[in-house]
Formats: C-alpha cells, structure tokens, sequence
C-alpha cells in the first residue's frame, strides 16, 4: 500500500531540525534497498541474464497497452486511485492523515480532471521524482521513493495503459491540509535526502529469479513502503528493512526472515500462497489493505513473478521484532478454558465469532478461519484484531467465506474487549486495546 | 460427483465443491429441515453435525465434507442426545414458529451429548451463535437442562 | 427422511367450502394422511368442521400459525365445544376465501393485530357447539332417545342410561343430512374441559425433526432456483446489466431482467446467489436518490409541526402556559427479519398458476398473482404454509407479487428465495413514528393532556375501509385509550408517510409507539411532580381496576422500591392495548460506557379469558425478546437513499447470552379475551427506557439506546 498514516507532521518538524542545526547523519543517510545483499552492482543494460524489470516472459510478445495493465497492476496503482464504488483510476479514495485528508487525483486520461495532458516527460518526473505536471511536490503518499526503481520503459508503459483508458471527467478533490502541512514545496527536502532517484541494479551474485523478485518487491510492488517502519524523518528506516510498519491504523508485520515473528518459517510454497490466494494454511489471511494488495495486485501477477517475489524475500536478514509474540498453540476446545477476566469479550466471541472460528482457535469451517498462530493475535495493540472486527473482509474472488463487519452493531467497548479477548485466548502476548483506540480505528 | 454420508446413509451430489453443504442438503438432496437464515454464519439455522460436531453448513464448502459424518436435523433423533433434546423441547412447548429450531436442536444436541449437566455459562457458549426471532431462549435454556439431566440420567 | 411426507396436501373435499380444501394436514402429534374417500361423504356443518365416516376429524384453520399457537388456540376452542379428541384430530390450514375464513374484525382472511382469540373465541366455540349439536341429534334419533339424555367426550356420543356410546363417524352421514341450530347452546364456561388449561401445541410434532415444511421448503416437481435482486433505492429502476460473468457460472440457468428487478435462476440456491452476485448492475436511483436518515427524522419534525386532526375533543395545551411538560418522542424504522426469508415458489401455466408460500393473508396473495397474470383469482391455487415468523411482515405480499412476475418468464415451477440482505435492505419496515407530549401539572396534579401522534396510515393501503376520517385507528392506538384516568385529553394525529421507505405493519403495531411515548412521560411527569413512578401512575389509576390490579400486582413481583446499585434501576410500563392489560416492570444495569444490560423482566397480565395459558406465557416471553432487540439494538437507516443494515451482523437480535430472567404471572380473569402477540413488545419498550431513566436521570427521547447518551462523563 502506498499510503498510510505516516506523520506528516513529524517529518515536517524533523525536516525543520535538520534545516536548523542538523541532525545525526544516521538519519538522513540510510542503506539503499539491496545493500543487505552484498555482491556487485550491474547497470541494467550490462545484465546479461534474462531481465530483472519489464513484463515476464510470457508477456513477451504482448502489445504495449497489455504490457502496462500488468505493470499497472504490479505497481497496485488502483487501489490508492480509485474511490470506494467509483470509476477505477479516476481518484477520489480518501486517506485521513491527522493533519487533513489527502485525497488521490484523477489519473485517467480525461484532459481537464486527469493527466490526458502530460508528457512522457512530465509522468516520469512524477514517478520518479514526485513532481506534479505543474511542478508542484507531491507528498510522499505517492510512493515514488520506489517508483524510482523502475525504468523509463515499465514506467512508460504503465502511461501507455492509463492513456488506453476510458478518460473520465472527474475534478480531484483539494487535500484539507492546513498550514504547514499544505507547504508541498517543504517535499523537496525531503525527496533530496530519501529518494534516491536511481533506477534498478541487479547483483550479479544473484539469481535472475532473485533480482526479479527484488525488483518487483523493492520497485513496483513498494512493500517496504508499509512493511519498513519509518524513521523520525518519515523515510522506510532500510536498516529495519521489512521488520514491520504500519497502512491505515492496520500494522504491516514483520517479513524478514525471523523464524517466530518473521516470516522465516514459512515455506516458498506458504508465501506463495499467501500473495496470490490472501491465505496460506495456518499462516494468515491478508486483511485490510494486504487484502487489497492481493485482490488488485498479487492475485493478478504470474507464478513465475510470484514465486521469484518468494524467492527474494526469503533471503531478507532476519530482525526479531520483540512487540510481537511467538505463535500460541490451540487454545482449549472448551470456553470453559481460557481468559476469565473478559466478560464483554467473550460474550461477543460466543455471539458473533465462535461458529466459524471455534473456541479452538483452529477454525470450525475452513482453514481461512483459524486464528491461532496468525500475527494478528500475537501483536498486543491488537489493532489488526480490531479493525478486522469493525471491517470485516470481503474477498473478490467469489465463493470465498467472508467476514463480515461488526462496526455498526457493537460499541467500542464491546470491540476492544473482545479483541483483547482473542489475542488473550489465541495470542501469546495478550493485548488492552482501549475503546477510545477502537473508536479512532473506525474513523480509519 | 460428491459421496457424501448423511444420517448413516451414503448419498450422491453432483455439484462443484465449492456449493455450501446447506444448499446440497436442501436444494440438491432435497432435505429441507435444515434451514438457511443468513447464510454468514450469524444465526445457526443451517446446522448440522460433522462427526457430531456442530457446524454451519451454509459457510461449509461441500467439498471440504470429506469423509466426515453428517447429521442432520431428520437424523438427530437417533442420537440419544438429540432424541432427548427432541422430547424436552415437547415437553416444554419451547417451539414458536419452529424456524430457528433446527439449528437450535442440533446445538442443543451438540451440547449435552459432549457436556452431561450444562450451566448457563455452557449454554451460553453454545448456544449465542443461534438466533431465535421468536424469542424462545427462556425455554431453549430450560430444555436443555431437562434434556441434559434425562439423558445423562 | 420420513417415508410419510408430512405436508403432502390433502384435497379434503370441503362441502361447505364449496371447492377444495388445500390442506397441510397436522395431527395431535401425528401426522394423518387422510383417507379423501371418508372425507367425500364427510360431516360437514360449515367452513371448519369435517368429520369422516371413520370418525377421523379435520379441522379448518382460519388463521396462520406462524408460531403464536393460534393452531392449537383455535383447534381447542373447537374441540371444547365439539368434545373431540385432540389428540387425534387433523389441522389443515383454510383456502382463501373472505367470505368463509376473513377475519370477523377484519372482513379480511389476515391473521395480525393481537386479534385471532378476539375474533375467534365466540365463532369457534359456536362452530363446535353446532356440530356437536348435530351429531347429538343423529344418535339421539338413531336410538330413539331423548338428545338432552345424551352426553359426549372424545369424538363419541353416550346415552349413560342405556350404557351406549357411538363414535361421531358413525352417525356422521347421519348428523349431515341435519340442519344446523340457528344459535346452538354454549358451555358454561366452569364446564371447560380444555379451555383455561394449558396444553401442548399442536403444530410442533414436525417442529423437532424438520419434516414440517414452510413455504421455503415446497419442492414441486423440477422446481428450479432463484433469487433476486431489486433497486437498491426505492422506487429506482435497472439502467443496465452486464451478464458476461454470470452467465458462464456453473448452474446459473436463466438471468431475468425486469424493470426493477433483476433475478437469476439456477440449479440451486447458490448458483443463483453466485450468478446475481457476478451480475453488474446499474441502477437509475430515481427520486429517492438523496434520502438519508437524516431526511426521515426531519420529514417527520416537519410534520409534527403540523396541528393535526383531532381524535379527541379535549382541548389542546398552551405550550407557554405554567405548569406545562411537554416532550418528544420517536421511535425508529425496523425491518421484521423473520427467521424465514421471503420467498415464495411459483408455477405459472397456461390461465392458471400455483403458489407456495407462507402468508398472513391468504386472499391478498391469491388476489396479487392472479392481478400480475391477469386471471381471475380463482385461478390462482394457493398451498399456504406454516410461516417461519410473520411479526407482521407476512401481511405483505410484496414477495408474491415479486416472484409471480419473475415466475412468468420462467418455464416450470420456480422457487424466488430473498438472501437475508435482500430481506432487510428492501422490505417493507415498520416506519418511523414521532409522539408530542404535553401536560399540565397543577401542584403535581394532572389537569389537562395532549398526546400528538405523528407518523403514517399504513390502514389507508392495507384496509381502506378502516381509514375514515383522516385517521387511521393503528396510529393511535394505545393513546386514545390509556389505563389512566386522564383530565379530558386531546389527541391528535397527524398522518406522515416517510418518503424513500414503504411502511408497514410491525409487531406491536401502533402502540409501540403510543405507549413508548405515553409512559415515558408518565414517567417525566412524576419526576416533575416530585413522585415515584409507581405511586403516580396508581395516582392516575382507578383502585378497582384491571389496571391497578396488573400494575400492583407486577411491582409486587418485582419488588420495587428495593434497593439496587448505583446505575442500576427499574422502570415501569402500563398499558392497555389489544384488549389486555399488561404492567411490565424491567431492571436495568447501565454501564459506565453506556451499555445497558436489562437483568430482569417481571410482567403481570390481565388478558380477560386465556385458552391456553402457556401459549400467553410464551407470547410474552417472546414478545419481550422481541421488543428488547429493538430496543437496544434496532434500527434501519438510510444513506443516498440504501439501506445501510443488511444482515445479523448488522442488525442485532437478541441473543441467548443477553437475556434477562423474564417472569410472568397470569390474573385470572373472566373478561373478554384480549390480544397477546403483540403486547409483551410495546411494553418491554418502555419499561427499559424508564428504567435506564431511573438509572441515570437521563431521559432517552429516541430509541434504539444510544449508550453515548449515558455514558459516565469521564
Ligand atoms: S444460515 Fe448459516 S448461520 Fe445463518
Ligand atoms: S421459533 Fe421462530 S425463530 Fe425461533
């Protein structure tokens, strides 16, 4: 997911700072995306393996047009630019910041609302380095610190589809962004220091499977954008790389290689799984925004890309992320066992999740629903409990179990007590979730 | 084409494994007595027993049934348990429109084969997942203590 | 599966009836697939008596049973007077016909409105009587003795002095031929036998085992599948349809786009709901584009400026005036959510059709499909079923009118199943209702009252001849007629239909309303006046009567004035509506949240002659279930003119885990008999929101509960 709630203004004090007096270097100068790997760097053009960017083979000998709907989707520009029932594309999805609600612009080729008339020129500027046609900054909501990665070519490609499209005329919704957060022109300083604007290395070392997976992890797939935390200065901190971050209140878990709170554990097959299908067998069902990410993006990417995104992220270092508890075991098949301290959470438990989930934990219908084990219930905020609670999940593949949502049938209370009900029956480290924290997720 | 047991009686469906058992139970096998109310798994209508577990059937894909036992609300009555349910739910009149009551029965049944003298807090547990728009939960309650207590007895 | 289907339809050849009786037959406990040979030459004195020449006896039921145990209500009326064995008679549900089966208060055949036992308890006994009458007088003369020396019990006839007896089938043919007594005599009622005793239901032998079969469950030979889906906005109409993806499903056979429905046929259930899930739809929402919640309650504020027509002489308050209360109350849309979805199974043939399905209103469904299909209503077979819970929804038929235009483009039978969202985001709900209040207090003393009732005339759609002179009598019911004594009151109604949402009836009807309102500021008016609730109202109560008797009689009970913890209290709720009085007492627990936890239900009644005492019982627990889902957790709103709630996730019911201790006690009573399905809902409404009143000293003014309303103050 590109956008998330990271905070503006922290970065804009920070940026403040450092203008000022000029903090630790550490902090502005940061590992690039693949320096964990080691081994040397090769220009794109001097690669003489099968490429690591573009489409894949079978994509060869598609038109351009079909070439840029897959880069399009790898790249999930959907999801951000598409408004909830709306036209795809044609903007408008809100993302509430603390300081505003930024709303994403219109990127069909319609002449007066969309970019029907931007040059090649002015699209890879605004990829590539976060500049509008019109010059002005563009908050790096837009992920164009990975975009960078991406060659001239996929990114041109990626135009060549959207101008395909139907343009829709639909006017981009100002940003209620209020002073100084409505100072773009402050994005400069930080694109000078954290985007680095360099396209794509491969390392020779390495695979051609391994360098397309990172590629497409690291560029057009941007998941350190939400599985990276941030620095003060709002940039992915590189050398916590992939152990954890946050999209839309939901907290983005560690993909590292740790084998308890990482994903260090699970099988190439299980992640494969999990990116293509939102579920992998006693691992975890993709929620939220991930959900989003697999239903717009993973779901629609080859086996071959798939697995080489497996690939890559199976040699990410491991990091121990310690706000996160080791999976549980199955919890008791009786209600009779468990927490006893949590009266409201279990009476919504035993009223609304306990027919598909079990008291077990381990799912009474289908493996989609076993909870014990999955991140979720080990992360003590439990806020992914809770706002899987107030949204539910609706996959777009048909036919799936769903889970609905309960935001407008229980309180507050009543949500946090019976998230911290799970975490407690079905978690290792048990959670207290407040109502007011579950009153501020269902403003997300 | 599916095998599945029912009752302790082998039956075929020809449906596509991802049909929910509740509508190859009703629509494909023509057993109506289980009974689709929500079809998210909210109200219970729909259950039935795999292996005398409780389940909902309108959120089971069928091909997930496997060899696993089925019973249904027809075929309760041949369990001790849910022959004693049956008769307390008589006994006490606990039925209004009777709509909800398969599911409840099949709860009911799951409860007291597996637990021999149910508090309220079991029957809580076991029951809050089955809707009765009726309102018969006063007596559902005391039917199963009635039930619990003859057939343990 | 039962070798014996159970609700095979029996063709009983009713002689009165004039044609066939339709019947899903139900037995004391067992099922009869009755012989039709013994019935051809059958007893029949009139619309709901047959007795066979092998003394197997049917009952014709008029009303649905749809879990109130009118079945065993009605078939006891009968046999009390007819001595027959119910242990062995069969139930079968009537044909349509308003001549021989409309409900005497009605004119209508329709089963709603607290009436069945109102309606029915002098008809049913005189249909017993006069036929037990007749048989009498068959074996009296087969005898030759003196019908006055004859006794009966169960089916069969006695002559103690000769030591004879003979079974009702024997002189069956006999008593036919008889005419009937002009007004056959009836039991005195301390003679009763079954009447005034509880007894077991009669409809639930196949309640337990499955094998009863609601109209969801009709499985005509190749019946096929469908669901559909209609405007999402009331009043919207299909723009377009993309079928590209549905129609490639597995199972999806037939996708039917009408006006303003769109329903996909298939092999099953599922394939349907597969294939209409596939299906995208534009809609063209129409006028009621922009109906929010919002719009509703201002529509209805708007309306309640309105003076209104008078409906009772008294004159109306100066608002200004000193010494005046005045509040406001309102109460929500709901939908009925029964547990059965709508639906109902057509076959459309050539000049004819026949249905399945369960209805409150055998006739109108009848009258629907043969209007869709422009046939004479004759035409139209209706097999109607026992009902999965009606609560008034089933007294639309909106469902039929659905499936029969579906049904026509449809070759074979056709079952039309609602998915529950479907059930909830486009039914017809009960409506919003406002209710102004104003009194004055003279020293604490009542000395004039005006109620203002605001809301629609769902009457005036349903039963036109019952809406005269601008009021519907629904809307006001329960505040034309209180238990108080009350210094010349002015009532008044203001008619509002709601605009984006079709009203109609809801358990409980008008007085959920009236009697929210009206006891929520009888409650007000004692904190005004500086007085315990209780006391007040047997301050406005006439000491002998059946009011004070209920109302003592449940604080008794639940023994008020006791001390509770801090947020905890209790609230009252008196009423008199439907024929019976009922003082509900509730017992509240508020939360520092706000969430509110009812502990306890204690309810008196006084509902004139029971029939069948734990039938009462039971009406009143589930009607307490009922009014508390809405009261706690109940309402539909609307956005861009949708319906937001679309299934139990969103639309709370009560739950097992939830439930008070709810006791009930019975006054004996030789009254008239009153109505009991819908009262133990319009009280628990109130009582709730008084008690969370005495609780907190916060007076919630619109329902359902909003906790934020009474959460402790940080
Ligand atoms: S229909 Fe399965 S739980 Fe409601
Ligand atoms: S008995 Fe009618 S819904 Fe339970």
């Amino acid at each position: 997911m590109a956008i998330r709630t990271r905070t503006i203004a922290l970065l804009v004090g920070a940026v403040v700072v450092i203008g000022g007096g000029g903090i630790a270097g550490r902090m502005l100068f940061l590992p690039g995306p693949l320096d964990f790997a080691g081994g040397t760097r090769v220009a794109l053009a001097d690669y003489k393996a099968p490429s690591p960017v573009g489409v894949p083979a079978e994509l060869a000998n598609a038109s351009l047009i079909e070439k840029g709907r897959y880069l399009t989707d790898a790249a999930d520009c959907r999801a951000c630019h598409t408004a909830k029932g709306g036209t795809p594309f044609a903007g408008g999805r809100p993302f509430k910041l603390p300081f505003g609600t930024l709303y994403t612009p219109n990127i069909t080729p319609d002449k007066a609302t969309g970019i029907g008339n931007w040059t090649d020129a002015q699209f890879l500027r605004a990829v590539h380095q976060g500049i509008s046609a019109d010059g002005t900054r563009l908050y790096p909501a837009f992920p164009y610190a990975s975009y960078s990665l991406m060659p001239d070519g996929d990114v041109l490609a990626i135009k060549a589809y959207l101008f395909s499209l139907q343009p829709v005329r639909q006017a981009n919704l100002p940003n209620s962004f209020t002073f100084p957060y409505n100072q773009r022109w402050l994005m400069g300083f930080w694109g000078y220091f954290f985007n680095k604007d360099k396209r794509f290395e491969a390392i020779a070392e390495r695979s051609p499977e391994w360098n397309r997976g990172a590629y497409l992890v690291e560029g057009p797939a941007h998941c350190g954008e939400c599985h990276t935390p941030r620095t003060l200065a709002q940039a992915m901190n590189t050398r916590q790389k992939f152990a954890g971050g946050a999209a839309e209140g939901w907290n983005a878990y560690n993909i590292t290689g740790d084998r308890t709170t990482g994903i260090g554990a699970w099988s190439k097959p299980e992640i494969e799984a999990y990116l293509s299908t939102g579920h992998a067998n006693g691992r975890g069902v993709a929620s939220g925004p991930m959900r989003e990410a697999v239903d717009l993006s993973f779901s629609k990417l080859t086996k071959g890309d798939i697995a080489a995104i497996a690939t890559y992220l199976q040699t990410i270092p491991p990091i121990h992320s310690a706000r996160l508890g080791a999976p549980a075991a199955f919890a008791a098949a009786s209600h009779a066992q468990g927490p006893t301290d949590n009266p409201i959470g279990k009476r919504v438990f035993e009223q609304a999740c306990v027919s598909c989930h079990a008291w077990s934990g381990k799912g009474a219908l289908v493996a989609d629903a076993q909870l014990t084990a999955k991140k979720a219930v080990g992360d003590p905020t439990a806020a992914n409990v809770a706002l899987m609670v107030l949204q539910g999940t609706v996959p777009q593949t048909a036919g799936r179990p769903y889970m609905p949502g309960f935001a407008h049938s229980y309180s507050d209370t009543e949500i946090a007590a019976v998230a911290n009900y799970v975490t407690a029956r079905f978690g290792t480290m048990p959670s207290k979730i407040a109502p007011k924290e579950v009153g501020k997720l269902r403003a997300e | 084409m599916l095998e599945l047991s029912i009752n302790g009686e082998a039956h075929r469906a020809e449906v596509t494994a991802d049909v929910p058992l509740l509508w190859v139970l009703r629509d494909v096998l023509g057993m109506t007595g289980t009974k689709f109310g929500c079809g998210i798994a909210q109200c219970g209508a729909c259950t039935v027993h795999l292996d005398g577990q409780p389940v909902r059937s309108c959120q089971l894909p069928v091909g997930l049934v496997g060899a696993r036992k089925i019973t249904t609300v027809e075929g309760v009555g041949a369990t001790p348990a849910g022959a004693a349910v049956q008769k307390a739910w008589l006994d006490l009149d606990v039925i209004q429109c009777g709509y909800c009551q398969s599911g409840q029965i099949m709860s009911a049944a799951a409860l007291i084969a597996a637990t021999p003298a149910p508090t309220d807090a079991d029957i809580d547990a076991a029951m809050a997942g089955n809707i009765c728009r009726c309102g018969t939960y006063v007596r559902i309650r005391e039917g199963i203590k009635k039930a619990a207590a003859e057939h343990h007895a | 599966m039962n070798a014996a289907a159970p609700t095979r339809r029996q063709l009983l050849h009713g002689i009165a009836a004039g044609g066939f009786v339709l019947a899903v037959g139900l037995a004391g406990g067992q099922l009869a697939v009755a012989g039709d040979s013994a019935h051809a030459a059958a007893f029949a004195p009139d619309a709901f008596i047959r007795i066979g020449t092998d003394g197997a006896t049917t009952l014709i039921m008029p009303q649905v049973e749809m879990g109130q145990g009118i079945y065993t209500t009605l078939a006891m009326l009968i046999a009390e007077e007819l001595d027959a064995d119910l242990a062995t008679v069969t139930l079968a549900e009537a044909p349509p016909s308003d001549a021989l089966y409309g409900n005497p208060l009605f004119k209508v055949q329709m089963t709603g409105g607290s009436t069945s036992v109102r309606a029915y308890f002098v008809p049913m006994r005189k249909a017993g009587a006069a036929a037990r009458a007749m048989l009498v007088q068959a074996a009296a003369a087969r005898w030759n003795v003196d019908p006055a020396t004859c006794t009966t019990e169960s089916g069969q006839v006695h002559h103690a002095a000769s030591s004879r007896s003979i079974g009702y089938g024997a002189v069956a043919g006999a008593a036919a031929r008889l005419k009937p007594p002009a007004e056959p005599m009836l039991k005195d009622p301390k003679a009763f036998r079954l009447v005034g005793k509880p007894h077991r239901r009669l409809d639930t032998a196949h309640k337990v085992d499955g094998s009863l079969q609601y109209g969801i469950d009709a499985m005509p030979e190749g019946v096929k599948f469908a669901t559909l889906c209609a405007s999402p906005v009331l009043g919207g109409k299909v723009a377009h349809v993309d079928d590209s993806q549905a129609k490639a499903l597995p199972g999806v056979r037939q996708i039917i786009v009408l006006d303003d429905i769109v329903a996909v046929v298939g092999d099953h259930m599922w394939a349907a709901k597969q294939g209409l899930d596939a299906l995208a739809i534009t809609w063209n929402d129409g006028a009621n584009a922009a109906v929010s919640t919002e719009t509703l309650w201002q529509g209805l504020q708007a309306a309640a400026a309105q003076p209104g027509i008078a409906v009772t002489k008294g004159a109306v308050v100066d608002p200004n005036a000193e010494g005046v209360v005045s509040a406001y109350y309102e109460i929500p849309a709901l939908a009925h959510a029964p547990m059965e979805p709508m639906n109902c199974t057509v076959h459309v043939k050539p000049g004819a059709c026949e249905l399945w399905v369960g209805t409150q209103v055998s006739t109108m469904a009848q009258g629907i499909a043969a209007k869709v299909l422009g046939l004479p209503p004759e035409a139209v077979t209706l097999n109607n079923h026992l009902i999965g819970g009606g609560f008034g929804r089933r007294l639309e038929v909106d469902m039929v009118e659905k499936a029969v235009r579906v049904a026509q483009k449809v070759d074979g039978p056709v079952k039309v199943v609602w998915t529950r969202e479907e059930d909830i985001q486009k039914a017809r709900y009960r409506s919003i209702y406002g209710s102004w209040l104003r009194a004055k207090l003279d020293q604490g003393k009542l000395v004039a009252w005006e109620h203002k009732v605001v809301g629609p005339a769902v009457i005036a759609r349903f039963l036109p001849p019952a809406f005269t002179g601008g009021i519907d009598p629904d809307a006001i019911d329960g505040a034309v007629e209180t238990p108080y004594a009350l210094p010349n009151p002015a009532t008044r109604y203001v008619r509002h239909e709601p605009v984006g949402i079709e009203t109609c009836f809801w358990r409980g009807v008008g007085p959920n309303n009236n009697v929210f309102s009206t006891e929520c500021f009888v409650d007000l008016l004692a904190n005004k006046a500086g007085k315990d609730p209780l006391d007040y109202r047997r301050s406005l109560t006439d000491p002998k009567g059946r009011a004070r008797h209920v109302l003592d009689l449940a604080a008794e009970k639940a023994g008020w004035g006791t001390p509770l913890p801090a947020r905890s209290g209790r609230g009252i709720c008196l009423q008199f509506a439907f024929g019976s009085y009922l003082a509900t007492i509730a017992e509240v627990a508020v939360a520092d949240d706000g969430t509110v936890r009812v502990q306890r239900l204690v309810t008196a009644v006084d509902c004139g002659v029971t029939v069948n005492p734990d039938g009462v019982v039971a009406q009143i627990q589930g009607g307490h279930v009922f009014g508390l889902s809405a009261v706690l957790h109940q309402q539909i709103t609307l956005e861009k003119g949708r319906v937001q709630q679309s299934n139990f996730h969103d639309y709370r019911v009560l739950r097992i885990d939830e439930m008070p201790q709810i006791e009930v006690h019975l006054v004996p009573s030789g009254e008239a008999p009153g109505g009991i399905g819908e009262p133990g809902t319009v009280s628990v409404q109130p009582a709730v929101a008084n008690a969370v009143y005495a609780a907190t000293g916060m007076q919630l003014t619109r329902m359902p509960i909003d906790p934020n309303l009474i959460a402790r103050k940080a």
